[in-house]
């Protein structure tokens, strides 16, 4: 029996084993490997088919192995395990009953289908839907789930007004972060005279805690490039550029891969489809600065300038790449055209909330039971992701905060969690949708410092060019160092409020423009944990070393040397089965003893207040 | 394989809009940009070498030093430092003796930072070379580093 799944031809069985970045390091590439081997020596090779995928999005488990058609799911997948697998694929075989199997974060059960998984069941995997389940580095894969379709349609059945109203009719807005609808860029393009313009696709994401876009370029590189290539159609572009950037090694492998094959079947290159439509796309490998996501840096970065913003106007619709005509957009907005195309504006914006249509796409990460790449209908709450897809803090801890948005955003308290998630909702409770990083955490996060964190970021990207910016942002870097030091007055509350206020209004771009954000809105939510650190000298999650110290309890201690051979400044003095005693002058707080102290001891204690104030 | 400059240049048309891409392809090959190579690019391209150094120092991928061996990048993203990023700079810190920005002085190691590694489900990670090493605990951290140890012994 044949079976046809998504329209790709399968053997009896396929197995789909991710080739994703965190699904390679846990080692599937070992697993792909010995897979083979043994289903080759078990002669299944005719009714079995071994395929390497993009990302499943559940990175968190990997290696993962997916057996279709029963959707059987495999986790955290060893080479010890594969012999087992292989015998279960024969005819005779039984899908595995216990190792590695996926366990429910929840309850410890071990579930054997994709679908009983609550990480997958509560998403709408849309734009995500061929990651994971074609191979990326085969055109052929794509063709069969009906790719490029949507191309042929656009090209013979659409005029390049006619896509433009489509795009305005779905309601899409830009999924970079802003939320700028897509159609305005689109239409300003269009008109622009001339026919010198470009499409570029911003995949440079520089949001620090957010991969949903490389696993979009590793996972589905042609769902992006289509994208492209009908955006460039409906403006009159004949040249497209992707703004990779040079950390993402395996995803510039793979879009160079599917560049290559879509050129060779006449999808990019000159007379497409031989219609009289050219268009070309080149990779360009950005260089790691963070204010390259801005939209005016990233150009001045490809004309192979320093990565600085200008003032806007002029948008780059209007004069971007080599001062033409320009439109830049993110890496999922690209990916949603051919839905847009394929499937009409009607069904589109069928999904979604009244003003933000479509799906969302998080990298769900932090402190969460089942972390990884999420999509989900916009206008679901917050607490549906965090507890219905994420399953919760980990070991059942209060949860604190989510953080979206990376240095842009804010931190929202557990009350705003069943705020809905999507542009506008977000941006009123003082964050912002972002380009899809959601780092959640708790208790053990000191919230002064997550703010100091981001500021610090801020102050390292900051271009330079503007003084609020440059300046504003150290200012307020050492003012939060206090802060968390133990330095810190109340004043500096008032004076952070005002800085922040004064950064967000003078400064050039929108890294400067969002840099306060973090504090401003974890100022609003969580003042107390501020006040805390001012007044009590008290960091109540433990984490700022100048408000903890460490102690070794004489009841408990039995002397066993552990913790002074672990000590790297020979802190901790004591004759074995002596008592041991750390000098609290010479101490670090590096916490290694509290570490290594054996649990049936417990001897160490990490206590409050710093050690000036214990003597 | 190291080719010279030149043969670097031989893919390039020579316009200004080359400059990162060729410093790109020069630091792939000589693993840093020394000063030469900069006035080089600058000579192929036709502009001042204080541009190639402008726009060289501006991005973080540039490095003006040779790195060593291993070249560990600590992902200093947010994934990561809510999960113990900043222990995890200690112990590297502490296993190898060298502080971030450093190379040790046998050039085995390098130490450096990075905004993130796009690999947040398994935080904290680091780099080593083009490796992901993820869900990093000190413990692990010290089994990865476990040679280095055994080699300074050797030496004393
Ligand atoms: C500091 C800064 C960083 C940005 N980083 C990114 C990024 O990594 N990826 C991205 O798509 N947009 C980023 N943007 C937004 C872009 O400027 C631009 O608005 C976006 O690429 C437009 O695409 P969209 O219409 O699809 O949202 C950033 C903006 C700022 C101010
Ligand atoms: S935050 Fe460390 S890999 Fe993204």
């Amino acid at each position: 029996m044949k079976i046809r799944r998504g329209g790709i031809r399968m053997s009896n069985k396929t197995c789909l084993i991710c080739q994703g970045t965190g699904c390679v390091s846990a080692g599937s590439r070992e697993i792909h490997a010995s897979l083979e081997k043994e289903i080759e020596q078990l002669g299944l090779s005719k009714d079995v088919k071994v395929k390497r995928t993009g990302c499943h999005g559940f990175c968190e488990q990997g290696p993962l192995v997916v057996v279709e058609p029963e959707g059987l799911f495999y986790a955290g997948v060893k080479v010890d395990d594969v012999p087992d697998i292989a015998r279960s694929l024969s005819p005779q075989g039984e899908p595995l009953e216990e190792k590695p199997l996926y366990h429910d974060s929840a309850t410890g059960n071990p579930i054997t289908h994709y679908h009983d998984i609550s990480f997958y069941n509560k998403q709408q995997r849309t734009v995500l839907q061929n990651c994971g389940n074609i191979d990326p580095e085969e055109i052929g894969d794509y063709l069969a789930t009906g790719g490029y379709q949507s191309l042929r349609k656009a090209l013979f059945e659409m005029s390049p007004g006619q896509i433009v109203d489509e795009v305005k009719r779905s309601g899409l807005r830009g999924l970079g972060g802003a939320g700028f609808p897509t159609w305005i860029k689109w239409e300003a393009c269009q008109r622009a005279p001339g026919d010198e313009k470009y499409v570029i696709c911003n995949a440079d994401e520089g949001d620090p805690g957010a991969f949903q876009d490389r696993s979009i370029l590793e996972g589905d590189p042609h769902s992006v490039l289509k994208g492209m290539i009908i955006a460039g159609y409906a403006i009159g572009a004949r040249k497209g550029y992707v703004y990779v950037r040079a950390e993402y090694p395996l995803a510039i492998k793979r879009l160079e891969i599917a560049i290559d094959q879509a050129r060779k079947k006449g999808f990019i290159g000159k007379s497409i489809l031989d219609s009289n439509f050219s268009f070309d796309i080149e990779i360009f490998q950005g260089a790691g600065a963070f204010v390259c996501g801005e939209e005016t840096a990233l150009l001045a970065s490809i004309e192979g300038k320093r990565g600085m913003p200008r003032p806007r106007p002029p948008f780059p619709a209007q004069s971007g790449l080599w001062g033409k005509p320009t439109l830049i957009s993110n890496v999922k907005t690209y990916a949603n055209i051919r839905w847009i195309v394929n499937k009409g504006a009607d069904w589109f914006a069928g999904i979604g909330t009244e003003g933000c249509k479509g799906t969302a796409i998080f990298s769900l990460t932090g402190k969460i039971a089942n972390s990884g790449i999420v999509e989900v209908p916009m206008g679901i709450t917050l607490r549906e992701i965090i507890y219905g897809i994420g399953g919760g803090i980990p070991g059942g801890k209060p949860f604190k905060a989510v953080q979206t948005g990376g240095p842009s955003g804010g931190c929202l308290p557990a009350e705003l969690l069943d705020t809905p998630v999507d542009f506008d909702s977000l941006k009123a409770a003082g964050s912002m949708m972002g380009s899809g990083g959601m780092v959640v955490v708790d208790e053990d996060t000191c919230i002064v410092d997550l703010a100091r964190y981001f500021v610090d970021f801020a102050t390292k990207e900051s271009c330079g060019e503007c003084a609020p910016c440059r300046l504003g942002t150290n200012q307020m870097l050492d003012i939060l160092n206090d802060i968390v030091e133990g330095k810190g007055e109340m004043e500096d509350i008032d004076i952070l409020e005002s800085l922040g206020m004064g950064i967000k209004k003078g400064s050039l771009c929108g890294l400067g423009q969002t840099a306060p954000n973090p504090v401003l809105t974890t100022l609003k939510y969580f003042r107390e944990e501020y006040e805390e650190h001012i007044i009590e000298k008290k960091c109540r999650a433990k984490v700022c070393k100048d408000l903890i110290h460490f102690i070794i309890m004489p009841d408990r201690c039995t002397g066993c040397h552990i913790c002074t051979k672990v000590c790297p400044v020979n802190a901790i003095s004591g004759d074995p089965k002596q008592i041991h005693e750390i000098d609290q002058e010479l101490c670090i707080k590096c916490g290694l003893c509290f570490e290594k102290c054996p649990p049936k001891f417990g001897a160490i204690e990490k206590n409050y207040g710093s050690k000036v104030m214990e003597d | 394989m190291i080719k010279s400059t030149a043969d670097i240049f031989s893919d390039f048309k020579g316009t200004e809009d080359d400059l990162i891409p060729v410093l790109q392809k020069v630091q792939e090959n000589f693993g840093y940009l020394s000063q030469k190579s900069m006035m080089d690019v600058g000579r192929f391209l036709r502009i001042p070498t204080s541009k190639v150094w402008a726009t060289a120092t501006f991005y973080t991928q540039f490095r003006l030093k040779p790195i060593g061996e291993k070249h560990i990048m600590l992902c200093r993203g947010t994934a990561c430092h809510v999960k113990g990023a900043p222990r995890i700079l200690d112990e590297i810190e502490l296993k190898l003796g060298i502080t971030e920005g450093e190379t040790s002085s046998d050039g085995k190691y390098s130490l450096e930072s990075v905004a993130c590694i796009g690999a947040c489900g398994l935080a904290p990670c680091i780099l080593i070379n083009e490796d992901v090493k993820g869900r990093l605990t000190p413990k692990l951290v010290n089994k990865l580093f476990e040679d280095k140890e055994r080699r300074d012994q050797d030496v004393e």
